[in-house]
């Protein structure tokens, strides 16, 4: 029963608001929502302590959803430690942002729909970290994926938003078209969908072959494979990652909650929820971590350049979630979750920190448009200094503690691409740490770049807005010092049996024995990030236009994020539309209805006019064609049957 | 069980309504008024009647049931109706969505309302029909009959170029029916009977199988329909009025799908095993091909058109898996789609009453006049994806599931339509309601009204409760489509692998 209010109050809250909005007007529809998601997280925080404190697992059955033939599937909610680590994350970060979002939007003409959106997705995405089988999941999975749609088009009137919503939904169903062939794979091999019977069964299946599109492959391979395409599309991994930065034209307590905290981390969730599978797959870990260590090193790099304060956050995040993959790539499943956890509070806070400088600068989303502010918002600088001290992983700040932690589990692992994803780590740290004071410097120092009339009216948030923020900053600077014990200390049980891993794989344990200067390295080296921004950007700040005025091509490929956008544009989107086009106007037009329907008819037409023409009234015509005839069938007759 | 004669009365009970309506005198206000009243009097209670043979329908059987037999022609010709666990949910779809369909014409049709009525009237007659009927003669006269009463709703009350489309769709048919009539009247002179249950026991000889298959395949594959015999169809919904399209995409179409259930697959179990790869390709191409097509369009039916086509590709596959969960499946994306082509179509029909197109570019910006239309078009544009949840997810990823089972590469092509299936559904969605509202014709567009919400609302609630609970058609289904794989494998088999069907 609590169990499923956890689940169920937000999405009460979001049909109140969402139906019945219009009938209760815009502040009891927020009230009512928030009211609801609190409730929500503090039953979030209960079933913590019970599930992974006193570890009492449950699964709760609620009702039948599919079952044709052996093809059999429950709605249930399934909670054991790594889902309660989930919840708990999604609930009170959602909680938080809920209340956020009502200073935040109170000048929005559509309140209601915003917090039943809001509300919806939460309710989605505590589905998907609840869920009991592989369907429940990919339901979650969409679920989450339609709210960002329609939160990145919340503002429907800018085409832009329109377009990157639309993109953000087609990018993430072409994982989950992994995601779903995945799922029939698993099915074909195991009979069934939900978790345990699958993940019970998974080493007698380790090893076997399946035929898939007409090749014999290795069955974990192929399955985690095509589960982590879908991964990869959710949690915007290189490749799939285009819609993320777009996704920022949403208004920016969605930024915070689904582009950063919460929904794009779902990949990393369902990898580590799958660990029983994974690491049965080899090669699939292998791609895994190769994958994530280049996308933090990518976004990274693009991070370095944008002008645009959210899309710095953005891209930071995008390499955020790199590190979590590289992560569970080396098997540091906990490591994975661990960072996921802190990451979520500290970016969180960043994002919301963003979206109360834009709040204070009309609407200014540009970094050059801004500066000399740090006085005007201290509340705000200080908590955007907390973020970026935990993001950089400065010692005993949150991010210290998990990004150390896969930093040293990847230098662990000891092979090739362990190496190659820790190598790719370091360099990211340092890069991270660069751009978070890059953004500090460029939006609260130096001089003031706005406009004076927008400066006159720069102040610092209402309090509804700022207390979520101080909670969420004492997230950022406590949760690693807090929780780093339990969750990847030596020995610690806490994982119960929610996460698996091989004994040979083991590298969290590992990390713990590694070399000091890998302890030290990305600490110092995000010292030295911070001061070389403190250089060029406060010291020196002529410097880096100078920069990019000498390396113009690099800066402009950065700039333009490797041309990704436009490569995709080239290569699927005008093939796509070229080839509907001609199969509508050729295929459909001149070949399909030009020579059947159309054609005959023109072709009936045609003879018949013809045999119109035959018949001209001459009698002497009529008698000629009359003798024709007979001769000829005088002839036949002597020849043929006659003869 | 029930001596009386349901399916009769639920069969014909339109057709009495319409009988009504042509005795309806006088002036010609009054005339249109009382015949709109009879109509949705009449398919109402239709609707009420079909629900007696759910609730009398018992699941746990493979046999027909509520069966009504009396000679009619004499030598194996008889009045055979009965239904089983897949026509029956058909009867209910067509009962369903023809009260709504009255109730979408009720101001949209204003000249000839009586002879619109009587014909629709007409029609859900022989829909329903064509469901029931267990003897072949019976059936064709119900398939064939079907025809009229449509060729007469786009050529009297259809658009602009009702005159080509009505032709196209008339010729298309029949030529494919033809085709059908000759089979049947071939296996009435072998078998010397044209009852179903009987014929579906005969067994045939496996070379005549493929000729009397592809006999069968002609009438069935147009009406789906399949590529590349589709072209028909983008051209009848364009010139269709709203209700003849709703009626054509949420019942016409299925009934290609059930002809391959009923007919094909269990009568010609040989054939229908040789020809599947055939049946395979063409679906793919189907699912690809339209997908893309729909995404250029720049009228909203034929997208909607060309969605349904790639919709059908996906029931085409399911049907022809022989594994429970591509069978169910295929049932399901048909009633799914029953349901939410009805609806999109209904979804167009409203704007283009009021603004006489369906040009997309003349829309946009429709949601700042009509939220309510905006969040109608959103859930069901999103069933029309297959979004978890709704309706159309069950079945299309049964039909996956199944397939998946049998060949990976058809699933795995057959995958990509999910991703199209969003790209053409959401382009359209912006396009029409979404930006800003410019356009002086928009200016005071007005939202749902009450007849309009009344019409919605059972659509869009059905596609969310069968997306989150299936069950009940799930339920209804299971044995007869169990006897029908385990008929087909014993007849492919001869009695040895029954273990599959129990997948």
């Amino acid at each position: 029963m609590l169990h499923a209010a956890l689940v169920f109050a937000p999405l009460l809250g979001a049909i109140i608001a969402g139906v019945f909005g219009r009938f209760i007007g815009d502040s009891a529809s927020r009230l009512i929502s928030c009211a609801l998601m609190t409730v929500s997280a503090l039953i979030s925080i209960l079933v913590f302590y019970q599930v992974a404190i006193e570890h009492n697992t449950v699964v709760v059955e609620l009702v039948t959803w599919m079952d044709s033939g052996a093809f059999e599937v429950a709605w249930a909610l399934r909670f054991d430690e790594l889902t309660a680590v989930m919840t708990l994350v999604v609930a009170v970060v959602s909680c938080l942002i809920h209340w956020y979002s009502i200073g935040y939007m109170s000048h929005d003409p559509h309140i209601p729909r915003f917090f039943a959106y809001l509300s919806l997705f939460t309710f989605a995405m505590l589905m998907l970290v609840t869920a009991d089988n592989f369907l429940q999941m990919f339901f979650g999975w969409e679920g989450v994926g339609l709210c960002s749609y329609l939160l990145i088009g919340f503002w429907f009137n800018k085409p832009s938003a329109n377009a990157a919503a639309i993109k953000a939904f087609v990018v993430n169903r072409v994982g989950d078209f992994g995601f779903a062939l995945g799922i029939m794979a698993i099915f074909l091999i195991f009979d069934s969908v939900d978790f345990t019977t699958v993940f019970n069964a998974a080493p007698d299946v380790a090893g076997s072959s399946i035929v898939f599109l007409g090749a014999n492959f290795d069955t974990m391979t192929v399955i985690t494979m095509l589960l982590f395409v879908g991964a990869m599309g959710k949690s915007a991994q290189l490749g799939l990652h285009t819609w993320l930065p777009d996704a920022m034209e949403g208004p920016t307590p969605v930024s915070a909650l689904i582009h950063a905290a919460t929904m794009v981390t779902a990949g990393v969730f369902m990898v580590a929820r799958c660990s029983p599978l994974f690491e049965y797959a080899p090669d699939t870990l292998m791609l895994v971590a190769i994958v994530g260590a280049s996308t933090a090193f990518f976004a990274a790099t693009v991070g370095l350049v944008q002008n645009d304060i959210k899309r710095v956050i953005a891209y930071s995040t995008c390499s955020q979630l790199g590190y979590m993959f590289f992560a569970v790539g080396v098997s540091a499943y906990s490591a994975a979750i661990f960072h996921l956890m802190t990451h979520a509070f500290f970016k969180a806070l960043l994002f919301l920190g963003a979206g109360s400088v834009i709040h204070a600068m009309a609407d200014e989303q540009d970094m050059r448009k801004m500066g000399g502010i740090y006085t005007l918002l201290p509340l705000t600088y200080t908590v955007m200094w907390i973020g970026s001290l935990a993001l950089a992983g400065i010692p005993f700040f949150a991010g210290f503690y998990s990004k150390d932690i896969i930093l040293e589990a990847a230098y662990a692992d000891g092979t090739g691409f362990g190496n190659y994803a820790f190598t790719l780590g370091i360099v990211a740290a340092f890069l991270t740490a660069f751009y978070s004071w890059r953004l500090l410097f460029m939006t609260f120092h130096g001089q003031a770049r706005a406009e004076e009339s927008v400066m006159a009216h720069v102040h610092e948030a209402p309090k509804v807005m700022m207390i979520p923020l101080v909670l969420l900053a004492l997230g950022a600077v406590l949760a690693g010092f807090l929780a780093h014990g339990a969750m990847v200390g030596e020995g610690s049980a806490f994982w119960g049996n929610s996460l698996f891993v091989l004994p040979e794989n083991d590298t969290v344990a590992a990390a713990h024995h590694v070399p000091f200067w890998v302890k030290a390295l990305p600490a110092g080296l995000a010292v030295a990030g911070i001061a070389i921004a403190w250089w060029l950007y406060i010291a020196r700040p002529e410097i880096p236009g100078a920069i990019a005025t000498m390396h113009r091509p690099i800066y402009a490929f950065l700039l333009n994020k490797w041309y990704f956008d436009e490569l995709y544009d080239l290569v699927f989107v005008r093939p796509a539309k070229l080839i509907g086009y001609t199969l509508w106007r050729g295929g459909d037009g001149r070949i399909i209805d030009g020579f059947g329907p159309d054609g005959v008819s023109a072709t009936v037409i045609r003879l018949a006019r013809r045999a119109a023409q035959l018949q001209t009234g001459y009698v002497y015509h009529y008698a000629f064609a009359m003798l024709i005839g007979v001769v000829g069938f005088v002839s036949w007759y002597f020849y043929v049957v006659g003869g | 069980m029930f001596d009386f004669p349901l399916l009769s009365l639920v069969t014909f009970l339109p057709t009495v309504g319409a009988a009504f309506i042509l005795l309806i005198r006088g002036e010609e206000e009054v005339v249109a008024r009382n015949a709109r009243w009879v109509a949705i009097w009449t398919t109402v209670m239709t609707f009420g009647a079909s629900l007696l043979i759910w609730m009398g329908f018992n699941p746990a059987t493979a046999e027909f049931q509520f069966v009504e037999q009396k000679a009619w022609i004499g030598s194996g010709i008889n009045y055979h109706m009965g239904v089983d666990g897949i026509s029956m949910l058909f009867v209910l779809l067509t009962t369903l969505l023809t009260p709504l369909c009255i109730l979408a014409s009720w101001e949209s049709i204003s000249t000839r309302v009586k002879e619109y009525m009587v014909a629709f009237l007409i029609m859900e007659t022989m829909m329903i029909g064509v469901f029931c009927a267990l003897d072949f003669v019976v059936f064709y006269l119900f398939f064939e009959g079907g025809l009229i009463p449509m060729f007469l709703i786009i050529g009297v009350w259809g658009g602009e170029r009702r005159i080509y489309a009505t032709f196209k769709f008339f010729l298309y048919t029949l030529l494919g029916s033809v085709l059908m009539l000759l089979a049947i009247l071939a296996m009435y002179l072998k078998v010397g009977t044209t009852d179903i249950p009987t014929l579906i026991a005969a067994g045939f000889d496996p070379t005549w199988q493929r000729w009397l298959w592809l006999a069968f395949f002609a009438a069935f594959a147009v009406k789906i329909p399949m590529w590349p015999v589709h072209t028909w169809l983008p051209d009848a919904h364009v010139e269709a009025p709203t209700a003849g399209s709703v009626v054509l995409a949420g019942v016409l179409l299925k009934i290609g799908g059930y002809g391959f259930l009923r007919f094909s697959i269990p009568m010609l179990p040989e054939a229908t095993e040789f020809f599947t790869p055939l049946v395979y390709t063409l679906s793919v191409v189907a699912i690809v091909y339209a997908s893309l097509v729909a995404l250029m369009q720049e009228d909203m039916k034929k997208l909607i058109a060309y969605s349904s086509v790639a919709h059908m590709g996906f029931v085409t596959i399911g049907i022809f898996t022989f594994t429970t969960q591509g069978i169910e499946g295929g049932i399901m994306v048909m009633l799914s789609h029953g349901l939410v082509s009805a609806a999109l179509f209904l979804i167009v029909g409203v704007v283009y009453d009021r603004v006489h197109t369906r040009e997309i570019s003349r829309y946009g910006g429709l949601v700042h006049r009509m939220p309510i239309y905006a969040a109608v078009f959103m859930v069901i544009g999103l069933a029309n994806v297959g979004l978890p949840g709704t309706s159309g997810f069950v079945g299309e990823f049964l039909v996956l599931v199944g397939i998946f089972q049998v060949d990976t590469w058809v699933a795995f092509l057959a995958t990509t339509g999910i991703v199209l299936s969003v790209a053409y559904t959401l382009w359209l969605y912006r396009r029409v309601i979404y930006g800003e509202l410019v356009k002086a014709e928009l200016k005071d567009i007005l939202d749902l009204n009450r007849r309009e919400i009344a019409v919605f609302t059972p659509l869009v609630v059905l596609v969310l409760y069968f997306g989150i609970y299936p069950e009940p058609l799930l339920e209804v289904m299971h044995v007869s489509v169990a006897n029908l794989i385990q008929s087909h494998e014993m007849a492919m088999n001869g009695g040895s692998a029954v273990a599959l069907a129990n997948r």
